[in-house]
């Protein structure tokens, strides 16, 4: 199989309903063989030129495509499933329900003979190290592979199609750091042994630098802003610092995180004004404004607990069969006023399932958990299980971020979104409603500012970019002023600008006397938030 | 390589029952007309004959009575209330056997209530035998190349079906993510129903978001180009073609035997 020359001739893509184009006036060749990083902000139409590439792009409805994209002289778009395609989201990228199945997918659809199809299937899967070597059978269940896996055999379903060109679009951004390196080897071996013309869009350009050819930067509206070697752009130079700026992951570099300035907005919030004076607040209800638990008082404590995602069956029902084996068992864990807690682990170790528990949002398995007084607020009467408060208690204490942040959303616009948990927060022992209509208003108008979404305050949440979305499902779990913040997964997929805001608010919640814990691999997260690390196993 | 030629599909698992290995489409051909006989008339003898034979296959399925009974516990409910049922209300003939009030049970009666209950369950364990033993990818498979459906279609619902065990996952973590933001459980009925309404429609926006990467990811790798080939066949073999005329025979006696002991009982009549 020869591999694929890519030509862009003044090359534009506007989504229908959109009035900028995404991509505008690209010129580019890319040689056969030739391994291309593609990087840039995001927003600047990476996946769209590869969508493009890919024949892909839906040229129905309102969409406009200007000047010409060619893969061997050829319009993509007559050439569907000539490029394989990689996305991110490693659930969509599985068709079939068994592993041989899935792998052999594309090769039908191109008429392979079938004979030739489970050849091709059986040296696919050894390639990525799914093989039959690996103990992974073809009649594996595909719900069955972790995310890892999961992209590898999209991986292998590509090369069994031995396509001239093959693209991937973030092929790592959901993965950890094990299945990261898994990753990007099963690549470099794939394109080794087709030949192929490789493009792969990445936001952490450490992971493929010293493995890709040349390094292509894209600016948003349109063009290539840097085109060169890896080694020439990335060189302690001013155009490192220029990608660096732009929100590029330069390797080496560490973005400094963006404290929102003292005395301006607030992003770390501890209500204030009327709705916390004593009169409706007789107890005093954790305290006058910015005056968190001292550092050190316990806010939550497990004891020999065990966590799983199967509930164990209520009451007499528990007799009907075997209880669920929990992931994780005998966990002490505590969790302090003013500290950042990460959790890390391999994937499928139940670290998330844990960060669930410990939030009140799923029941312990076994042991128990208990929320102290200091985090019910002297004086009110709650379960000492969180998971048994109901849902408006919760928020004003614990919050939690999930790692998709569209799973969250629940208004209509940004703003809305952000006035939403103080619109809603209730005082637990008058049931009278802690912010007015007016300071909901207030502190969502803050928490724009801090976040940097005030320009965008009346879009759709759901129409934001992926860091956006991030921004603003922080915020809107920090617009109640909870004393915990759970976090899942907060860095993942995200660009170098969004990470540096994101550490920076948390980091101010922490100094200010509330308590960070976070699920992730990032290290630098954890260094930035200076934060105790608990491994899992 | 000749192996691979004469297994039809490598990817399908060699061990299983013999109903699991059996072609869907036999599977479907021979419980078709036992179904059409136990719908037509409603009498014990055809239901108890169709009952007894699938209770003695049942081991041949390879699902186990305990695995029965989850999938179709509700099926067993509702045949044993019909009996129930149509025992207290059924036109009384014969000897009473219970008079209480209103409520009376003859032997008429609970005849017809048996009757029921029988049809009920002979009606719903050949289909669930049959549903159980059944791969999606193998029905998908029978329907595009022995029945030629259009493979854009039965493939695009095969990938669909997938996705649904997805979604259910997904509900799940919505319900979470969204008591995280305070919303949920707690409040009135028409709290709680908007709040359901709420997780509803963040169902369907995701539902909506994977399904159009799903179809990215299969025009991507070819699909909807027009023909394409199977690397698995769907094979029918001697096996099949004797399943479906054992469907045909028991539907046969069945019929047979109610006639001649006169307990045939059109439903329609």
């Amino acid at each position: 199989m020869t591999a694929a020359t890519v030509t862009a001739q003044g090359w534009g893509w506007r989504h229908a309903g959109r009035d900028r184009a995404a991509v505008a006036g690209l010129d580019l060749t890319i040689p056969p063989g030739q391994r291309v990083l593609l990087a840039g902000p995001s927003g600047a139409g990476k996946s769209t030129l590869l969508h493009g590439l890919a024949g892909v792009l839906d040229p129905a409805d309102d969409s406009e495509e200007t000047g010409r994209l060619l893969l061997d002289g050829v319009p993509t778009r007559e050439l569907r499933g000539h490029a394989g395609l990689v996305q991110q989201d490693p659930e969509t990228q599985v068709i079939l329900s068994r592993v041989g199945d899935d792998v052999a997918f594309g090769a039908e659809n191109l008429r392979v003979p079938p004979d030739e199809i489970w050849d091709r299937v059986r040296h696919a899967l050894a390639a990525v190290g799914l093989g039959e070597d690996e103990g992974i059978d073809l009649w594996r269940d595909t719900s069955r592979l972790s995310g890892g896996q999961k992209q590898r055999m999209a991986l292998a379903g590509v090369l069994a199609m031995r396509p001239p060109l093959v693209l991937l679009d973030e092929p790592t951004a959901n993965l950890d750091p094990v299945g990261v390196l898994e990753v990007r080897d099963a690549v470099l071996a794939v394109v080794e042994a087709i030949g192929a013309t490789l493009v792969v869009v990445e936001h952490r350009l450490g992971t493929w630098a010293r493995h890709v050819d040349r390094l292509l930067v894209l600016e948003p509206g349109g063009g290539i802003s840097h085109d060169g070697t890896p080694a020439a752009l990335l060189a302690p130079d001013p155009v490192r610092e220029d990608l660096a700026a732009a929100g590029v992951w330069v390797p080496g570099v560490v973005p400094e995180p963006v404290t929102p300035a003292p005395g301006g907005p607030r992003p770390a919030v501890e209500p204030s004004g009327p709705a916390r004076s004593p009169r409706r607040d007789p107890a005093g209800h954790r305290g006058p404004a910015g005056h968190r638990d001292p550092a050190g008082t316990v806010l939550l404590s497990a004891r020999d607990l065990a966590v799983s995602r199967q509930a164990v069956r209520p009451g007499w029902r528990r007799r009907l069969g075997p209880p669920p084996a929990p992931v994780q068992h005998g966990l002490d864990v505590t969790v302090e006023a003013g500290e950042a807690v990460v959790v890390t682990g391999p994937n499928g170790v139940g670290k998330s399932t844990l960060l669930l528990t410990l939030a009140g949002l799923i029941p312990a398995h076994a042991g128990t958990l208990t929320a102290t007084a200091a985090l019910k607020g002297p004086g009110v009467r709650l379960p000492d299980d969180p998971h048994r408060w109901p849902a408006r208690d919760l928020v004003s204490r614990v919050g939690t971020v999930f790692q998709e942040p569209e799973h969250q959303f629940v208004a209509a616009t940004v703003r809305e979104e952000l006035a939403f948990g103080p619109r809603h927060a209730r005082d637990h022992r008058t049931g009278t409603r802690r912010w007015s209509d007016a300071q909901a208003r207030a502190r969502a108008d803050e928490l724009l500012e801090a976040t940097g979404l005030t320009g965008l305050a009346e879009v759709n949440p759901f129409t934001l970019s992926g860091g956006e979305k991030r921004r603003l499902s922080v915020a809107t779990v920090l617009a109640t002023g909870p004393d915990v913040v759970f976090l899942d997964e907060p860095t993942f997929g995200q660009d170098a600008n969004t990470w540096a805001v994101l550490t920076g608010m948390l980091r101010r919640l922490v100094t200010e006397g509330s308590s960070v814990v976070a699920v992730t691999h990032d290290q630098d997260f954890a260094a930035a938030l200076d934060a105790r690390v608990v491994e899992l196993a | 390589m000749s192996a691979v030629l004469t297994a039809p599909a490598p990817s399908r698992p060699v061990a299983g029952s013999p109903m699991e290995r059996a072609h869907p489409l036999a599977k479907l051909a021979a419980l078709l007309p036992v179904t059409a006989v136990l719908v037509a008339s409603m009498d014990w003898v055809s239901s108890g004959l169709v009952l007894l034979v699938a209770v003695v296959l049942l081991p041949l399925s390879g699902i186990s009575a305990g695995q029965f009974l989850r999938r179709a516990w509700l099926l067993v409910v509702a045949a044993l209330a019909s009996a129930w049922g149509t025992a207290l209300v059924g036109q009384d003939t014969g000897r009473m056997l219970l008079e209480a009030g209103p409520v009376s049970v003859s032997v008429g009666s609970a005849l017809a209530g048996a009757a029921t209950g029988l049809r009920i369950l002979a009606v719903a364990l050949p289909g669930v035998i049959v549903f159980a033993t059944t791969d999606p990818t193998d029905l998908a498979d029978a329907l595009a190349q022995r029945l030629r459906l259009p493979a854009r279609f039965v493939l695009g619902a095969l990938a669909a079906f997938r996705l649904l065990a997805v979604l259910t996952e997904e509900w799940r973590v919505l319900g979470h993510a969204r008591r995280a933001r305070g919303v949920g459980a707690g409040g009135g009925p028409v709290r709680r129903t908007t709040s359901w309404l709420g997780q509803v429609f963040g169902l369907f926006v995701q539902a909506i978001r994977r399904a159009s990467r799903l179809a990215v990811t299969m025009e991507a790798r070819g699909f909807g180009a027009g023909a394409r080939t199977w690397a698995r066949t769907s094979v029918f073999t001697a096996g099949d073609v004797r399943l479906v005329l054992g469907g045909c025979a028991l539907a046969a006696l069945a019929a047979g035997l109610a006639l001649r002991t006169g307990a045939w009982n059109l439903v329609w009549a």
